[in-house]
């Protein structure tokens, strides 16, 4: 054991111990027992303006609809979980009427289709679109949740169908971002970037939108440079956005670049997926965070399962193969995933996972479903090499 | 003890509040007509119902937190119904304390239920916070008899009935689970584990002109461990049953910043010894302290009024075991490696420097409860 390891080894055994503290009577009234989100989201002026018109007027949907709908944004911006529980409980009244307003009906979809359950969401759009064949959130959210259920013909007849009123960005990245998975997403990306150019520069939404989409299209087609220019230019316009944060940490992780990886992850690391590429850019570092990272996300993990959660089902195979190095269970759990969505990226934990443990059948899963969906990637490729040069494979997976 | 000062400054590190769904933490331990109750609420939760933040610096001190004891355990015992064999268990005086989750800091209230009698029965009624965030769940685990339950409250499924059974078949499981905690509480408790350990390492060594040497007799090294196991495990059976039945009562943060200390010297006493008594009279002495720190275990586990002696029997008894295994691990690991220069510098220094900057940290912790790790 060399000093440096011993250190670390004494930090993680004095470190355990005040994990699991127990309860205690601080020693005095300075003693800071807690902390809440900063005052910029979860208690600014706008959002205790909403609940109090909520409150007053708790038959008045419209009041509610809005406390509703800025929780639903601020769980978006933030990636806190609370936010889903707040803007339900803002519509509770409506929440489980049988025939609820269509507007409810749309918030209680895109909460759904966020805890991944994507049948209930698929009902309410059906019964929006049912009686509005119109309604082009509606129509646009059903896209995207068919989409990431990997059902793209069904998702590229919902952008055909997005009505007239819709901006023209809006069905070009509907259209096109499908495209991109079951074509060449290179050529998706250069009419999808002739597009972007047309939205205007103070749309801030839109850009980061649009810009991410392209990053990740360069990023299968394997032009990284595009795909890193795309990537901080998304993130210009929408600094820290969760979604995006992640995304380019894996293309960084993916090209070892993983102290770039660990900053931009830091501020970011109080959502489980950023604490989970933060915790593996850590382990390769050799930061001396990493096993305090890998310990808080086995906790965070255990405590969603036992409130019953499997929504985190990707990140929990990641951070089995990458910082448990437990390849049999991250398959396994890669493999529920699958189940429930099919992404460019559930593809490839299912893979990474599949060729960590050896297991063709799960590789085979993947092959078939390029072939018959037509999904390119070059990670995907590279790991699919790996598969076929199993020596390789188990070195790399030693690393 | 510069080398502990750096240890110490390298391990100190900050982390941000969790994003994490809104969960309370609900456990009851049923003892006869007694239900022990501790309930662990988010503080973020809590602000949001009450207002905890009384200066809006988005943080929450123990000062802010006191001034609203009175509002959360009026709003925290409106929320939550304890029924036995359909009849309320009203709730006794409640203990406020603070504890940290996966998310960050919980409130931690502890009270009685009284039910008019052992309940065959249990129906619990959970309705807290559900108004606010509809996705809340309350966590709730049951232990009886030796058994534990485990259910989840939702807005939706806000009522749960537990079959206690009626207890005379529990008596021998009771025990048992009382065993199993004592070693539990061995196996996790790492302030016990280091304490032993540290009494340990110095006795397959012999002290000679200042220096440690092997120890050439297994006889006199069985013989050195035994008196310092038996003096350890008198001195602390002995307070663990003084105050479990009530004859000695010592502030919490006093008892466990002592242990902590005890394990300091210890280890300090390796590198330099300085204690002027031999070690097995050390180990009965901070023996002493040790088992305050055990019955506060045993406390929070509640005791069965009928059976007070058989759990504290068996919870001893799992605490010797643990013991037990721990020396029995130790001990021909550290005879055959007494020789080598790996065991003198390395685990024997080396650990001991280890030892005494962890339980540094503990003591810091623990007696001016501030956090150097979190």
């Amino acid at each position: 054991m060399n000093a440096s390891s011993f250190v670390l080894a004494v930090c993680m055994l004095a470190a355990s111990s005040t994990v699991q503290g127990a309860p205690r009577v601080p020693a005095s009234d300075d003693v800071v027992v807690g902390t809440l989100p900063s005052g910029g989201t979860a208690r600014s002026p706008a959002l205790r303006a909403l609940r109090g018109a909520a409150s007053q007027q708790p038959e008045d949907l419209h009041a509610a609809l809005a406390l509703a709908r800025h929780h639903v944004a601020l769980g978006r911006a933030t990636g806190d979980p609370r936010h889903a529980g707040h803007a339900q409980a803002a519509l509770a009244r409506w929440w489980r009427l049988p025939d609820p307003p269509e507007d409810v009906r749309l918030v209680r979809a895109i909460l759904a289709q966020r805890e991944h359950r994507f049948d209930a969401a698929l009902a309410d759009l059906d019964a929006i679109l049912a009686r509005r064949p119109s309604h082009a959130q509606a129509r646009l959210t059903r896209a995207t949740l068919l989409q990431v259920r990997g059902q793209w013909p069904e998702a590229a007849q919902e952008c055909d169908r997005l009505p007239s009123q819709v901006p023209r960005a809006y069905v070009a990245a509907c259209v096109l971002s499908v495209a991109a998975l079951a074509g060449d997403p290179w050529n998706a990306y250069t009419q999808l970037a002739v597009v972007r150019d047309d939205v205007p520069p103070d749309d801030a939404d839109a850009l980061a939108w649009l810009d991410g989409l392209l990053a990740e299209m360069a990023e299968r087609a394997g032009r990284d440079r595009d795909a890193e220019t795309r990537y901080r230019a998304a993130l210009a316009a929408a600094p820290g956005d969760p979604y995006l944060v992640g995304a380019y940490a894996d293309f960084l992780l993916d090209r070892r670049r993983d102290r770039e990886a660990f900053e931009l992850t830091r501020a970011g690391r109080a959502a489980d997926p950023l604490l989970l590429r933060h915790a593996i850019a850590a382990k390769r570092l050799g930061d001396g965070f990493a096993g305090e990272a890998a310990a808080q996300l086995r906790d965070r993990f255990a405590a969603s399962r036992r409130r019953g959660d499997s929504a985190h089902q990707r990140e929990e195979a990641r951070a089995a193969l990458e910082l448990h190095g437990n390849a049999a269970e991250a398959l396994r759990l890669a493999r529920e995933n699958w189940r429930v969505q099919k992404e460019p990226a559930d593809a490839v934990v299912l893979l990474a996972a599949a060729v960590a443990a050896n297991d063709a059948g799960s590789v085979g899963t993947v092959r078939d479903f390029m072939t018959v969906s037509g999904l390119r990637d070059v990670r995907l490729d590279r790991l699919l090499r790996a598969a076929a040069h199993p020596t390789r494979a188990s070195l790399r997976n030693r690393e | 003890m510069q080398v502990l000062l750096g240890i110490l400054l390298w391990c100190v590190a900050s982390y941000a509040a969790a994003h994490k769904p809104s969960d309370s933490y609900l456990t009851l331990q049923v003892g006869g007509e007694r239900v022990a109750v501790q309930w662990d609420i988010a503080l973020r939760d809590l602000d949001l119902a009450l207002g905890l933040d009384a200066d809006g610096d988005d943080r929450i001190t123990w000062g802010e937190l006191r001034a609203r004891h009175e509002a959360i355990e009026t709003y925290a015992l409106a929320r939550l119904r304890v029924e036995a064999d359909g009849a309320v268990c009203p709730a006794g005086a409640v203990t406020h304390l603070v504890d940290q989750h996966s998310d960050g800091g919980y409130a931690v209230l502890r009270f009685d239920a009284r039910c008019p009698a052992a309940p065959a029965r249990l129906a619990l009624r959970y309705v807290l916070l559900f108004d606010l965030d509809a996705q809340h769940k309350g966590l709730v685990q049951v232990n009886s008899e030796g058994r534990t339950l485990s259910r989840v409250f939702s807005e939706d499924s806000r009522t749960v009935e537990i079959a206690l059974g009626d207890g005379a078949s529990g008596t021998a499981s009771a025990f048992l689970s009382y065993v199993r905690e004592g070693i539990v509480h061995i196996a996790i408790g790492f302030d016990h584990v280091l304490f032993l350990v540290s009494l340990l390492l110095p006795a397959v060594l012999v002290r000679r002109d200042g220096r440690w040497h092997p120890a050439d007799g297994a006889r006199a090294a069985a013989i050195d461990v035994g008196k310092v196991v038996t003096a350890f495990t008198a001195a602390h059976s002995l307070t663990l049953t003084a105050a479990t039945l009530g004859a000695v009562s010592l502030p919490s943060r006093w008892v466990e910043s002592a242990i902590a200390a005890s394990v300091v010297i210890v280890a300090l006493d390796n590198l330099r010894p300085m204690l002027p008594l031999a070690r097995w009279h050390a180990a009965f002495l901070f023996g002493l302290v040790h088992g305050l720190g055990f019955a506060s275990v045993l406390g929070d586990l509640g005791l069965p009024p009928g059976a007070l002696a058989l759990s504290l029997l068996g919870f001893n008894l799992g605490v010797e075991l643990g013991q037990l295994a721990i020396v029995a691990t130790f001990l021909p690991l550290a005879w055959t490696m007494r020789a080598g220069r790996v065991y003198r510098q390395g685990v024997f220094a080396a650990g001991s420097v280890g030892v005494a900057a962890v339980a540094t940290t503990w003591f810091v912790e623990r007696a001016f409860d501030v956090k150097v790790f979190g």
